[in-house]
Parts: structure tokens; sequence; C-alpha cells
């Protein structure tokens, strides 16, 4: 019986582990690098190990450390998550020796399915389809009778590091050199293997279950097919390409793979779904899936608790050897990223974070407020799935989850998931890996209808913030005049754009305009946190939150980030150039510049010596010392100019 | 707490008319505050705009705390002059940094900010205000000094400007000068006189003489810069403490400057979370009869003033044509003094005699709403001595100590004006409502009086008595009087602090009363309250 659990992951899936395994009854135990100090996941675990350091090779990578960290917290199991060690069978094997219990297959399933090829040729042998392809080890030759396309990729590992699709042989040296590249950092592993490539296929899986008494069974198939960068963003159970028929098909298909290599606990078997219904087996991910959550929301079954069961040695129960699928599940993956710039990794704080608890939504979150997102790990902030009867009402209820979500200082995929949620191809069910490719539109952000609106509620909730902290008059009208006057202005900057609200609180209403132009708002009520408008006869409410010098605006009609245009500029940045005058009578000792220098500021430029003491005459700012007008020795009176730095216009 | 309850009926068609009547009133008020704020007008404004510059109310915008209040004084300085209404200078009391300031801003685009004899009345009065009241001063200036043809009038007393500023400084008052622009000659010793100065790069010029003065003073040639540039006075003279890079820059220092004041405000905190009056200040239209001469309840007023509409009325049943009652506006607490059906009578005289006594007992400010005639005349009043009773509040007024707040509602004559603490009895602020009149008696009263009077006199010496002309002279002297106790008139004659919508009663008190409270509230002592 497992009695301490030691979690060797972090973000959502340690604390996704943890909940299932308190939950159980089991105490846990947490191993964490630097960056992750102050995450979630270490303050839910019982116990926490530091893993000095932040680069994953220095910390979830260290087998030795987390081996240890079990040891010292007398943990009696170990649970991988996924990435990191979990399809390490060196790791598997070290747990064993050491006395724990290695929640996952044994080393020798996880060994024979790392290596892409030796599964490829298991499978095939076991009557499981597979694509034709090659293993290329370090130093071998390059093939030369292949059939283009192909894919090049790292043999062992997954995550879609050092993909690549090669559509003639002048390109295959380059990105076999690349893949073997990435493949090697990631993985410590530079084997690369080549395959078929399949055109816009169906990523399609099978999520596999088998005990340590010889049972292996399916629960039903998870499709996976929009990706970016080889990376699965949106994931679903059932998928709408597979029918009960074709189920069955890849049902069988995935446990004849399972009983291959004589699996035990939960596993993927990955298929390619071509558009004539024919599936290739890829590969088999012998740990749990990042999505494993729309299985269990279709099933209702608790994957990670089937893990620990089956770990203990318990048969699979009934529950599971007669699951059935009820409804349909979508989850999406919420990155830290800048889509329309590449899908280039966000980094910040996260000031807030807050999904709302729409009924069937799950939110299995690495984050909290506060957190900092760093950029030593993969960016993915939170899984949000949706469960409901059917599929499109998953869909709606996981987008409006998304859209009205409060995500506050760090930019994520958040609109192309909604964007995605609400195309009519994915709600068609045309989610084959072409999907994203002729969807460009909901990569690059489309005008920021409402921006304007936002900025206005932005500045009454300001507004309504400074009247509350007011010292004296905190009662009286905001803004009151006597006599007419200038309105009261605040300035916002969104990407590139700069708005200035200007309003005035009239005896008729509120007068609000934008960049000058008129806005027909009228006021219903204004707090700091939340500014309620009526824009021509339509009322909305905005929940406004201010976290270092950043305005978020989160509104029925989209979410604005601004950040705060000051009223006064920063003083250290309006330093003023100019003469370098002599403070005081003196002796040039030494002249540090010469004219046409360029200079920092804070450089010494000219040290003088008067009544026994070195002064130094600095220059004032960045600039190039243009006129220089002593030398050393020079007698110089007060006020003498010594030297004039100009900035650079 | 008794609660006031309101016998006005919104719906009746005497409110609406009344209202009506208010609102023409108040848009003729509207439209010569637009003059104020026009300054020198569009052309003007757009070259000082042009010259990098910002007009003094959107300086005046940065320099307040953001939504924070502020009560312009004086607007209508110099209305009915040959000068531009407003008088070129702004003043007024708001809030920077979270301290209330007494805040003087020249208008450039008035004749380049220059002085008449109506912006000295208004720029003194202002340093009074906070000299009274303990409040910081902030100088915005750009101003090219005395308006010479009026010298004769300027010269003289425009000395007090120095004195009042240094007198500030001696009491613990500080005062800032952030200088946008001229300052010249007399001007230069604002920012002299001033314990901060704030010079603009390039813009500021502060000398004694400019240029062609020195020029001609002693051959020197000499430019502005040199003269009496921002660069010149933070690196030579010292005059300016602070280099500012632009006007925004001299703002932000300006702002920064009182924040280091670590200002403690004397008086005592309001009540915090003070009710609103539970009847609309909108109503107040409604309740003011376009003729001056029918009275109206002072106490709807207070209903709709008060916090809560909560007022304990002291003699209810005695000298009721005056009300008099404890009350707090915006938390604070204050003794009231309101007329209500205009005559001043030996009861009322007494009334208001005690109750001030009463109030300086227990340090309360007192608000005084005036609609006054004056104080009763004819032959029972003068043998039942009037003159004795009506001394008494005049010197309960004169000697009260605690801080005064006069509003003129409707009417203020004769020595009513006096006793209701009328503006040579130093209420630390005075307003007016728009349709208010003010005057040693009525127009008509007066002029009915001169024709009397000429008559006798016609008659004593035997002449003949021209009724035609007597007639012409009467309306003509009517006419006059009439304009002349028009509230723009006597507010143009900065006899008072401004005229106020009445809808704004609430908020001018209140924050009136928080400025008043800068300065600690203590009432007069040494005898007992007199049972008069």
């Amino acid at each position: 019986m497992i009695t301490k659990l030691l979690v060797a992951n972090r973000g959502e899936i340690a604390a996704r582990v943890m909940r299932t395994a308190q939950a159980l009854g089991i105490d846990t135990v947490a191993v964490y690098s630097d960056p992750d100090a102050d995450a979630p996941f270490v303050a839910l675990a019982d116990e926490a190990v530091r893993l000095p350091g932040a680069s994953p090779t220095d910390t979830y990578l260290r087998a030795d450390l987390v081996i240890a960290a079990a040891r010292a917290t007398g943990a009696d199991a170990v649970h991988p998550g996924y990435g990191f060690l979990s399809e390490n069978a060196g790791f598997a094997r070290d747990c064993a020796a050491a006395g724990l219990t290695f929640v996952g297959p044994t080393p020798d399933a996880i060994a024979s399915m790392g290596s892409k090829l030796e599964a490829k040729a298991m499978m095939d042998a076991a009557g499981v389809p597979v694509l034709p392809g090659a293993f290329l080890p370090e130093g071998a030759d390059l093939p030369t009778d292949l059939d283009f396309p192909v894919l090049v990729k790292a043999a062992f590992g997954g995550g879609g590091r050092g993909m690549r699709i090669v559509r003639r042989q002048s390109d295959l040296a380059d990105a076999v050199e690349g893949a073997r590249r990435e493949a090697a950092s990631a993985f410590g592993d530079g084997t690369v293997f080549l395959e078929r490539y399949v055109e816009d296929p169906r990523h399609v899986e099978v999520q596999i279950v088998g005990d340590s008494h010889g049972e292996v069974v399916h629960l039903f198939e998870r499709e996976c097919s929009i990706q970016r960068r080889y990376q699965k963003i949106v994931e679903e159970s059932p998928s709408p390409a597979v029918d009960a028929t074709l189920r069955a098909e890849l049902g069988a298909a995935a446990v004849a793979a399972g009983k291959a290599i004589g699996y035990t606990g939960a596993g993927t078997v990955e298929f390619v779904l071509d558009r004539d219904g024919s599936f290739f087996f890829l590969e088999v991910n012998t740990r749990l899936q990042v999505e494993h959550p729309v299985t269990e929301l279709v099933t209702g079954l608790d994957l990670v608790a089937l893990q620990l069961r089956v770990a203990e040695g318990h048969p699979l129960p009934p529950e599971v050897t007669g699951a059935r699928i009820d409804g349909h599940a979508i989850e999406v993956r919420l990155y830290a990223e800048d889509v329309p710039a590449g899908y280039l990794p966000a980094t910040g704080t996260l000031h807030r974070f807050a999904i709302p608890a729409l009924p069937g939504v799950r939110v299995d979150a690495g984050v909290t407020d506060g957190s900092v997102v760093s950029p030593h790990y993969d960016p993915m902030l939170a899984k949000v799935i949706a469960h409901g009867p059917t599929r499109t009402e998953a869909a709606r209820t996981l987008a409006r989850a998304l859209a009205q979500a409060g995500i506050h200082g760090v930019t994520t995929n958040r609109d192309l998931l909604v964007g995605i949620l609400r195309d009519d191809e994915f709600l068609a069910g045309g989610t084959d890996t072409g999907y994203l490719p002729r969807h460009p539109e909901l990569l690059t952000p489309g005008a920021p209808a409402g921006e304007q609106v936002r900025a206005v509620a932005a500045a009454l909730a300001a507004q309504a913030q400074h009247r509350a902290e007011a010292r004296v008059l905190p009662d009286l009208p905001s803004g009151w005049r006597n006599v007419g006057g200038p309105p009261q202005t605040v300035g916002y900057r969104s990407d590139d754009r700069t708005l200035e609200v200007a309003y005035s609180f009239r005896r008729s209403g509120l007068d609000v305009a934008v960049d000058g132009e008129p806005l027909d708002v009228a006021l219903v009520s204004a707090s700091p946190a939340e500014v309620v408008l009526t824009l021509d006869g339509v009322r909305r409410t905005y929940r406004i939150h201010r976290a270092a010098g950043r305005t978020f605006v989160d509104g029925p009609d989209g979410s604005s980030a601004f950040d705060d245009v000051p009223r006064f500029a920063d003083p250290n940045a309006v330093a003023h150039a100019g003469s370098l005058l002599a403070p005081m009578p003196g002796t040039v000792v030494r002249v540090l510049a010469a004219s046409g220098d360029t200079v920092a500021a804070g450089a010494a430029l000219v040290v003088l010596e008067a009544m026994k003491m070195e002064h130094t005459v600095a220059a004032p700012v960045d600039g190039v010392v243009t006129e220089l007008h002593v030398s050393a020795g020079d007698q110089v009176e007060t006020r003498q100019v010594l030297a004039v730095v100009e900035e650079p216009s | 707490m008794a609660v006031l309850t309101s016998l006005l009926d919104p719906s009746s068609e005497t409110f609406a008319s009344n209202r009506k009547q208010q609102l023409e009133v108040i848009a003729q008020l509207d439209e010569q505050l637009e003059l104020a704020v026009a300054g020198g007008g569009e052309r003007y404004t757009q070259r000082h705009r042009d010259r990098g510059k910002l007009p003094v109310r959107e300086r005046l915008t940065l320099l307040l705390d953001p939504d924070s209040p502020f009560l312009e004084l004086s607007p209508l300085a110099a209305w009915g002059t040959e000068f531009t209404v407003g008088a070129s200078v702004l003043t007024g009391i708001g809030v920077v940094s979270g301290v209330e300031c007494v805040i003087i801003g020249h208008d450039p685009t008035v004749r380049g900010g220059a002085m008449n004899p109506y912006s000295l009345r208004k720029t003194l009065r202002a340093l009074e205000i906070a000299r009274l009241n303990r409040l910081p001063v902030i100088n915005l200036v750009e101003s090219g000094g005395a308006d010479l043809p009026t010298q004769a009038d300027l010269f003289v007393p425009a000395g007090r400007i120095f004195h009042e500023l240094t007198e500030l400084s001696s009491m613990a008052i500080p005062t800032v000068a952030l200088v946008f622009g001229n300052s010249t000659a007399g001007g230069a010793y604002v920012p002299g006189m001033c314990d901060y100065a704030v010079l603009v790069d390039r813009a500021a010029k502060v000398f004694l003489g400019g240029p062609p003065l020195v020029k001609m003073a002693t051959g020197e040639t000499a430019d502005d810069e040199s003269l009496g540039g921002a660069e010149m006075h933070s690196r030579v003279s010292g005059l300016s403490d602070y280099f500012a890079t632009d006007e925004r820059d001299a703002i932000r220092l300006g702002r920064e400057i009182v924040s280091r004041f670590h200002w403690r405000k004397l008086g005592p905190p309001p009540a915090e979370n003070a009710a609103p009056p539970r009847y609309d200040p909108e109503e107040i239209l409604g309740l003011l009869p376009p003729d001056p001469k029918v009275p109206f309840d002072p106490r709807e007023v207070l209903a709709r003033t008060v916090d809560g509409s909560e007022f304990d009325e002291y003699k209810p049943l005695y000298g009721t044509s005056l009300v008099t009652g404890w009350a707090s506006v915006h938390g604070y607490p204050v003794g009231v003094l309101a007329n209500h059906r205009g005559v001043l009578f030996s009861e009322e005289a007494k009334k208001a005699s005690e109750f001030i006594l009463l109030a300086n007992q227990t340090d309360t400010p007192l608000i005084f709403l005036q609609n006054t005639t004056g104080y009763m005349v004819g032959t029972d009043y003068e043998q039942g001595g009037i003159i004795k009773d009506g001394a008494k509040m005049i010197n309960a007024v004169t000697n009260s100590a605690v801080p005064h707040l006069t509003i003129n509602m409707a009417s203020s004559f004769g020595a009513g004006n006096y006793g209701m603490s009328g503006r040579a009895y130093d209420p630390r602020l005075m307003f007016a409502w728009p349709g208010a009149k003010l005057a040693v008696m009525g127009a008509a009263q007066l002029a009915g009086v001169m024709s009397i009077v000429g008559r006798a006199s016609a008659q004593s010496q035997g002449k003949p008595f021209d009724e035609e002309a007597d007639a012409a002279r009467t309306r003509a002297i009517e006419a006059q009087i009439e304009a002349e106790s028009h509230s723009f008139f006597i507010s143009g004659k900065l006899y008072d602090d401004g005229i106020v919508d009445p809808r704004d009663t609430r908020t001018v008190l209140g924050l009136s009363l928080s400025a008043v409270h800068s300065n600690p509230v203590a009432g007069r002592r040494g005898y007992g309250t007199f049972r008069m």
C-alpha cells in the first residue's frame, strides 16, 4: 500500500496528482526547482524538497536527487507525471532498486516503447498497423530511398520537440542535424527517426489501462489534431471523426498494442488517422497524458487514482472494464505566449488568474494569482476542460469560460482558443492537423472592438479609487467645479496604441471622449473594481484590476490590458544636459575625456583640486563631449565652464 | 436628531415656474462664467499654446489631485468694468498632494496676465483666505506685471501681495511659486518672497528690469536668459530652488514640494460617512420665489443641504423670523442662522446673539443664510430698543471667533447685512446665489426715500416741486440701485467670494468647512453666554 507519494514533476500535473493522492489518504511530497519555490503545487504538498537550480537538467531531470528526496521524506512511491523522468526506464529501475513504487509501467515496457523503431517493429508483429519508416542513430548515413514527404523526429521523447517535415532529399541533412540537436538537448539522446508523413491527418490516440494481472482495456479515443508547432492545444473525447466501428477497431488495436508489451498502468497509444479512415500506429506514451482529463470527464473515472490502484497491485475495477462514454469533453491548453508574434513564449507576473466556475468546467492550473511565469519551463498556465452533453455544448461552455476569464499580466493564447471554439469549421468537426494553417485569421488579432469603452471603464475605476483614497473631501462630487474648465484626462497604452480618455461629471451626467471623439456613455455605477456603463442603450459591467502600473479590464465585449500613462514624466528620464561648471575655485588635476568623446552619464570628465579635496565633475547624461575648455594644471574660477556634454538628439 | 419634513410640492405649478425662473438666472450666470473661462479668447489662447504653453486652467487641472474638487473664488471679479471678467487671474481652493491649498494663477491670455486693480483685490482676497484659514499658497506665475494705465490704483496697494506672502511664511503657512513665464519687475518678488520657487527652463523670466530697461538704466546690453532665465537662477543666483525642464515638470515639482509639507490640519476632522440630505438639492430651484419680496422657509433649503436633513432648532417658538439651529454638513458640525421672514425684530436679534455665543462656547462654525430686509423700523420698535438689540447681534457677530460662512440666498439689505455676518464682518468665505440682491435698501425704497427727501427740501425752501422731473429722477435712481444691487455687480466688486448655483450649496459649504478646519476652530472665551 502506498502511504506517501513523491511527485517528480511540477506545475498543474504535480498539483493534479497530489489532489487525488490526498483524497485517497496518501501523504504527498513535492520536489521543486528554485524558480518554483513559491508555486502552488509546492504549497499543496505536505512536504517539499528543493532541487537547487533552475534548468530541468539541474532539477526535475535529476533522477538521483529525486530518489534522494524520496528517501529523505520516507516516501514509498514516485509519480513521474508527464515529461521529465516519466518515460525514463533507467529512472523507473532506480526507483525499484531504491525500494520505491514507480507509478507507471515496467521499466522494460518503457524501454521497449522508448525506442520508436523497436516499438514499431513490436507493433507490426502484434498486427497493429504501422507507418513505414527508419531509425537513424547518431553517425548513421542518410537514407536515399525515401518516399517524401518524410517526418524527422526524436527517437526518444515526445511532445513534438525536434520534429521536422522534409519534402525533398536536399533538405534531409539539415533537418536531421537540427532534430538531433534538439533531441539531444531535450531528451539526452540524439537518435532520430524517419517516417512516412501523412498529409493533414488527424491525430487520434487511445487511452489504455493495464493491471498487473494481465488485463488491458481501452478507455476510448481522444482527438488532438489541432496543434501549433507540434504541440497540442485543443483535445477532445470522443473524436468527431470516429464512429462506433472505427472506435472498436482503434480500441482493439490499442489493446493489442498494450498486451504486446505487457502494459500496466495508464498509457496512450497514438495513431495517425487518414481521411479514408485508415490509421497507423505512431507511438505509445507510457505515462499519463497531458490531455487525460477529457477521458476522465467522459468516463467519470479518475485516471490518477487508477494508476495508484494498479501500482498497488489491484486488478482493474468493473467501472473501468465496463466504462462507457457519457457526453463530450474538450480541453484547451492555455499557454503564456504571444500568438501573433509566432507563439513566442511570454513571461511576467500573473497578477490575476480567475476562470469562472461554470457548470461542467474543470481547470487544472499550475498557477494562481501572483504566480511568476518564468522562461525556464513549458509556458502552459493551465488546462481548461469543459464537459457537456454534446460537443457543441461543451465547446460553447468552454469558450465562455475562457472569454470571461480574468487573466492579467501575461499575454496568453486565450483569444486564439476562444476563436477556435467558436469557429464554424471547428464546430463542424473539421479538426485535422491542417486546421490551424487553414485559419490564419484566428492567429492575428482583429480590431480591438470595445477597447475605447474599456479605456473609459478603466478611467472611471481609477477615478473611483482616487475618490476612495482622498484624504480630504472624500464625499464631495468627483472632480467638482463651480466654474467650467478642462476635463479630467488619463492616458492608456495598449500595444502600440495610445488612448486618451477625457471625462467630466456634469449636472446633466457624464461627458466622456476618447481621443477627442465623444462617446454616448452613461455611468450607472463606478467603484475601483467594477464599472457599469450604458453605451448606445446597452448596459455592460466591466471588472477592473490595477497592478504594477497596468490596468486590466474584463468586459462582456472582451478584455484589455492597458499600461497607465503617467501624468508626469519620470524625472530621472528628463535630466538636463548642458554646461558643466566648476563648483568652486581650484586647480584642474586631471582631464579624463577629450572633445568628441562619447560618454555615459556619471562618467568622470574633469577632476579639480580645491581646499585639499578632489572634486569630480561628471557627465550628467549619456552624450558627446562637444566642448572641453580646460587642461591639467589650469586654475579655474567658480562657475567657469569646464566642458559641455550634449545629448544626441 | 430631528429630521426636517419638507412641505414642498415638486409637482405644483409654483414649483415649476420658480424653477424655470431660477434656471434662467443660472443660465445668465453660466454665460458670465464662460467669459471668465474664455480668458483672452480663442486667438490669444491659441497663440499661448503655439508657444508650447498650457492655459492656466490646464496648469491647474494638472496641479490638483486627479478627480478632486476645486472651489474657484471670485470668478466674476471685474464684472461690469472695462476689464475682462475674472480679472486675468484665477484663484481658488483645491487639493494638491492631499493638502488643501489656495491657488493663484495668472491668466496670460488676458493682456499677458497683467494685473489691474480688480486682479489685485482678487489676489489679496485669496491671500487673506489663505492666512485666515491656514492654507498653503501655490502661485502659477506668468504675468506681464502691472496694467500701467491703472498704476495709480495699483502700485501702492500691490505692495501688500509681498507683505502677505512673507507674513504667511512667518505663520508657518508655506508658499510656492511655479514660474511659467514673465515674472518681472514687481512680479519678480513673487518667486522672491515665496518659500519655494520653481522656474521653467527657457520660459521663466524673473528680473527687476528687462533688456530694454537695463539698456536705458546702465547702458548694459543683456539678454532675457542671463538676466532672469531658469538656468541662471537655478545655477547662479539661487533664486530658483528647482529647475523644471518644462511646464509639466514644474507642476510635478510643485506637487512634490507640497507632499513634503507633511501637512496636518489643526481643526477637528469631520464625522465619516455623513448621510446625504433626504431631499434632492435640485429642488431648491423650485422653492425660490422669483420676487425677492416673497419670503420662503429656509428649513426647505436646509432639508436639501445638511447631513441627513437633520436639524435641531434652537428657540423655534421665539423670534420666528429668524431660524437658528444645529446641523452638520459633510460631517462638520455647524450652527445655522437663516432669515425666514426677512425682517429682524428685537427678539430675532437677541435670539441670534445668544445662539452665536453658544456656538462660540462649543467651538462650532456658523453658517449665515441671508434673506433679510434689515432691522425693523417704526416708533414701537425704536422705543423698544431695536438699535440696542441690533447692536447686540452685531457685537456678537463681530466678536465671534468661530469660522463664519455666509450665503446671500435672496436679499441682504441694510444693517441686516452686518448682523448676518456680511462682508465687513469677515466671514471666512462668503457666497451669493445668482438671484440675490445686496444694497443699503431696496431700489424702490431708496428711490422713494430720495423723492420724499427732495419734496420735503423743496417745501422747506418754499420752492416749487417739479413732479415730472421727480418721477424721472426716481425711475433713474431705482434703475441704478437695482443694477448695483445685482449679484454680478456685487461679486464683480469682490464684495463676496463668488456666485454659486443654489444646487451646489451643500458642496460649496462642505469644501469651505473643510478648508476652515485647516486652522484650529476655537470660539471666543471670557464671558458666559448672556441671556438676552
